[in-house]
């Protein structure tokens, strides 16, 4: 198979206008004569939904949940990264397309993140004609933070819930598609299969997961929105439903999987507590803006911590170790996640953790000096030029909780500790997937008519993505990509006619969806399904974790798929397949996941460097750095499935071709 | 912070097969809760142990577990989201339970919410509700002007954003002795009111919402303000009273 990105020609800030004014077009009048089915309903799906409704298309939505507003783009907290120079900082399409590609270790498609970044002004301007409130100045003015990996002020925000105001945005645009019936809405739906006829995308076989009945859909083109696979780890900053399942029924019907490996751990969630732990929570990294990093600096410090002996409040300034600001002093607290992440687990294996809990990890993530500096600043403002240091401390805790009020609320609720009065422990947690379905500039996968958008696709950051980036990649597909790319490849589609459901490809994909869920009921197992999304997800931190090497990645590869063995003989379903049966629906997702989850694994043993949030323990410099190997490894690596036996599966590669910018060693010292 | 430690302690939980059972509470005993541990890890515990018991576990509602995405509800202990305020029932921790406890669980009892199965009600009328006007009529076109070309004052755009912070739970409605859906709407028209850009389509909104709202059988407010109380996101009763304002100001 060979790989067409179907990347336009010319210089790259011209390639999306000029391939825009080429693409085909489909006249309004034909619009609704053709059918788009859109599964997943966060900020890519539920923007690309009301876009095509919008157009006049024929729209059915889908979404596990009850409502589209519950997808998980709703928990995004610090906020979303335009290039519209507002803070007069230097800002410009050119560098939030630079601090992309570095941000992501040169390994995302330049065409592709240039377009991302040219379109980021527009989203801003989009929602805030929508009534998403963004946080504003006493001017009247939208304020604008700092996120880890730039130098410059160009996220957007809506306190510590921007996720959710912008997903509320879309989902309003939405909303009123549905009411004018030009969308039609399908809530607690679950696609299971893509059907396919001809070799083209024709439609999807869902569940209705209130009644149980499998659902035949059809349409002309078939977008999948449906986010990121992180649960594969069992424990990560997703949601519980969040799953890889619609992604991975395409890649069983022919569509790559690119960068499997390329999953970003989180460094400010909340650690673990025990093992009856259901998800981790994560702290924003708009936090890093006001809060320093450190852990003591003595190891006998750090276990009279954990030995509740010593408060962090009582340790001195000099015995405290702010390593990211030792480390990468012109990036300090606001390096990228994955080098954040790194760094935290260098500290912690090293015994400096400060978290009692079974591994001893966790850093600490400090106010003190941000409340001290905002609180004078506030006093100054008010006119009280000789503050006290009191006065100066509850100035600067105010205006904290004007900043980070709700993330402060939810820490204090999560783990019953104040972080006004003491610093908040933290460590990395798994939160987002840049790896994802293979798409070209169309953002098509390689099923003609199945585009692949936000999360779900691999396509804008590489092997890291920087903060307040997802927001944007998110709605730029939906708003101002597929709109575009998807009525181009519906221009053939006008004389088609309406697509029978009646389809022999139908009737089969749905037998095939039966069996597989008839095989689970019958099963005569002893274990649920948690039992084995815990061991699975254990397999995959301790090896297909934070630091990964040869011989942990063939362990794994082999762990695996003797656990997908037992998880098919030993697991246990209760119920019905006739009704709400939250067990079989875990169930299905999880045997996707053990697929992935091999697949991961795989792909992280080819790729002999270090990049990004891959991170090989045997390619790293003497202080610790990534080492990647931009003469092997300038690819992106897309595998092609070839049957139940993932060790069967084909690795693509689609060579990155850097035009623009001069790809070099990722720098944030 | 206080240690965790492991309580044992007893549910008395809504058991409902379908919308059209009758339903009625079990018991069931849970031992080594560790107070640690979310009131929903705590349900996902006695799940793992029915089924273990080759039993149907309970279903409930829930998907993000951090509080924003709305989706779970509960009735617990005769309260919206359990003994606490502030929170949803997934932030709702263990700690707050003492060994030997009694937990009644309910799902959210409302005409407009019928049961689905067990605690998983039905909350679609939310949705027809904002499809009837919970939005700016604005196409996604990208062709908008610059975001900045009308400054909001400080104070609206707070205002507004603290009205759009709910979550759509439903807490309010299943704590209301009406079963009104008020605090809701008025918190997506006030939203809308306070800035510039909703205020175009202002009349129209609020009186397609409220057509709805009541079409769907929801209650009318009496003002006793137990939504204010319940509400994870304190969505403040002033919202009702902008509702109330803006409709009266819209039927004139």
């Amino acid at each position: 198979m060979k790989l067409d990105s179907k990347i336009p020609e010319g210089p790259v800030a011209q390639k999306w206008t000029n391939h825009k004014n080429h693409l085909k077009l489909v006249a309004p009048n034909n619009r609704p004569k053709i059918d788009i089915i859109v599964v997943g309903t966060g900020l890519a799906g539920a923007s690309a939904a009301a876009s095509f409704g919008e157009m006049g298309y024929n729209v059915s939505a889908f979404c596990y949940q009850d409502s589209p507003r519950r997808a998980h783009s709703i928990a995004a907290q610090g906020g979303i990264n335009a290039a519209k120079n507002y803070q007069n900082d230097g800002d410009s399409v050119y560098r939030l397309f630079y601090d992309t590609i570095k941000g992501g270790d040169y390994r995302a498609r330049e065409a592709n993140v240039h377009r991302l970044a040219e379109v980021s002004g527009s989203i801003i301007d989009q929602c805030v004609a929508q009534g998403v409130p963004f946080a504003r100045e006493y001017g009247g003015y939208l304020d604008n933070r700092s996120f880890g990996g730039t130098q410059v002020q160009r996220t957007f925000y809506a306190a510590g819930q921007t996720g959710q105001q912008l997903l509320l945005g879309a989902y309003s645009a939405l909303s009123r598609q549905i009411g004018l019936g030009r969308v039609k809405m399908h809530n607690r739906h679950e696609m299971l299969e893509l059907v396919k006829v001809d070799g083209k995308a024709r439609g999807i076989i869902a569940r209705n997961l209130i009644t149980g009945e499998l659902e035949r859909h059809s349409a002309h083109a078939v977008i999948i929105a449906t986010g990121g696979y992180g649960n594969v780890y069992f424990l990560s900053t997703n949601a519980m439903g969040c799953n890889v399942t619609a992604s991975w029924k395409i890649h069983k019907q022919g569509a790559l999987f690119a960068n499997p490996c390329f999953v970003q751990i989180h460094p400010t969630c909340i650690p673990v507590h025990g093992s009856n732990q259901s998800k981790l929570t994560l702290m924003s990294e708009s936090l890093r803006n006001s809060g320093r990093i450190w852990v003591p600096k003595k190891k006998e410090d750090a276990e009279a911590i954990r030995a509740g002996k010593l408060k962090p409040t009582q340790l001195e300034e000099q015995d405290r170790d702010y390593f990211l600001e030792r480390r990468y002093p012109a990036f300090g607290n606001l390096v990228p996640r994955d080098v954040a992440s790194r760094a935290a687990k260098e500290r912690c294996d090293a015994g400096h953790g400060i978290e009692a809990n079974d591994t001893n990890e966790g850093v600490y993530l400090d106010f003190s000096t941000e409340i001290k500096s905002k609180g004078k600043q506030a006093a100054y403002g008010q006119g009280n030029h000789n503050p006290t240091e009191e006065e100066i401390i509850k100035l600067g805790k105010k205006w904290l909780e004007e900043k980070y009020g709700n993330l402060f609320t939810m820490y204090q609720k999560i783990t019953d500790e104040n972080p006004y009065e003491t610093p908040m422990k933290i460590y990395p947690a798994v939160h987002y997937t840049m790896g994802g379905v293979w798409v070209d500039y169309n953002l098509q996968s390689t099923i003609p008519g199945c585009f692949v958008a936000g999360e779900a696709n691999f396509s804008d950051h590489g092997a890291n993505r920087l903060g307040a980036s997802a927001l944007m990649q998110g709605l730029a597909d939906g708003y101002f990509v597929l709109p575009y790319t998807v009525s181009n490849y519906l221009a053939d589609e006008i004389r088609t006619g309406k697509i029978s459901t009646d389809l022999p490809e139908f009737a089969e994909a749905e037998n095939n969806v039966k069996s597989a869920i008839d095989k689970f009921l019958s099963n005569n197992g002893s274990k649920t399904v948690d039992h084995f999304h815990k061991r699975l997800g254990l397999i995959m931190w301790n090896k297909v974790g934070m630091g990964r090497n040869e011989q942990g990645l063939k362990d794994a590869i082999t762990e695996i798929a003797q656990l997908k063995e037992e998880f098919y003989k030993d697991v246990f379903i209760p119920g019905s397949a006739n009704d709400l049966n939250p067990e079989l629906e875990k169930a299905l997702r999880v045997a996707d996941f053990m697929e992935l989850g091999q697949l991961m694994a795989m792909d992280a043993l080819q790729r002999n460097e270090s990049c990004g949030g891959h991170f090989r323990e045997e390619y790293q410099d003497a202080e610790g750095e990534t080492l990647r190997d931009d003469v092997n490894f300038k690819f992106v690596g897309a595998w092609e499935y070839k049957g139940a036996d993932i060790s069967k599966a084909e690795l693509h590669k689609e060579e990155l071709n850097y035009e623009e910018i001069k790809i070099a060693a990722r720098n944030y010292k | 912070m206080s240690a965790a430690k492991n309580i044992n302690i007893t549910l008395k939980i809504w058991r409902q097969k379908d919308a059209s059972d009758k339903g009625g509470i079990e018991t069931y005993k849970l031992d080594n809760v560790s107070t640690a541990s979310s009131f929903l890890e705590m349900l996902d515990q006695l799940n793992e142990q029915l089924v273990n018991d080759k039993k149907e576990p309970v279903a409930f509602d829930h998907d993000c577990r951090e509080g924003i995405c709305g989706a779970c509800s509960l009735y617990i202990n005769g309260r919206a989201h359990g003994p606490d305020t502030g929170i949803t029932t997934c932030q709702l921790h263990m700690r707050m339970f003492n060994d030997g406890d009694t937990i009644f669980v309910e799902p959210w009892r409302s005409k407009a919410f019928p049961v689905i199965k067990d605690l998983v009600v039905d909350r679609t009328a939310f949705e027809r509700i904002q499809q009837a006007g919970g939005f700016v009529s604005v196409n996604t076109s990208g062709n908008t002007i610059d975001a900045n070309s009308i400054p909001i004052p400080k104070h609206d755009a707070d205002n507004a954003f603290m009205a759009a912070a709910c979550i759509g739970c439903g807490a309010c409605v299943a704590t209301c002795k009406n079963g009104s859906a008020m605090l809701f709407v008025g918190a997506k028209v006030s939203q809308y009111a306070l800035l510039p850009q909703g205020r175009v389509e202002a009349t129209e909104r609020v009186l397609n919402m409220v057509r709805q709202m009541d079409e769907e059988g929801f209650g009318n407010c009496t003002n006793t303000g137990a939504c204010e109380i319940e509400c994870p996101k304190g969505i403040s009763l002033e919202n009702i009273a902008r509702l109330n304002r803006e409709y009266l100001k819209a039927s004139f």
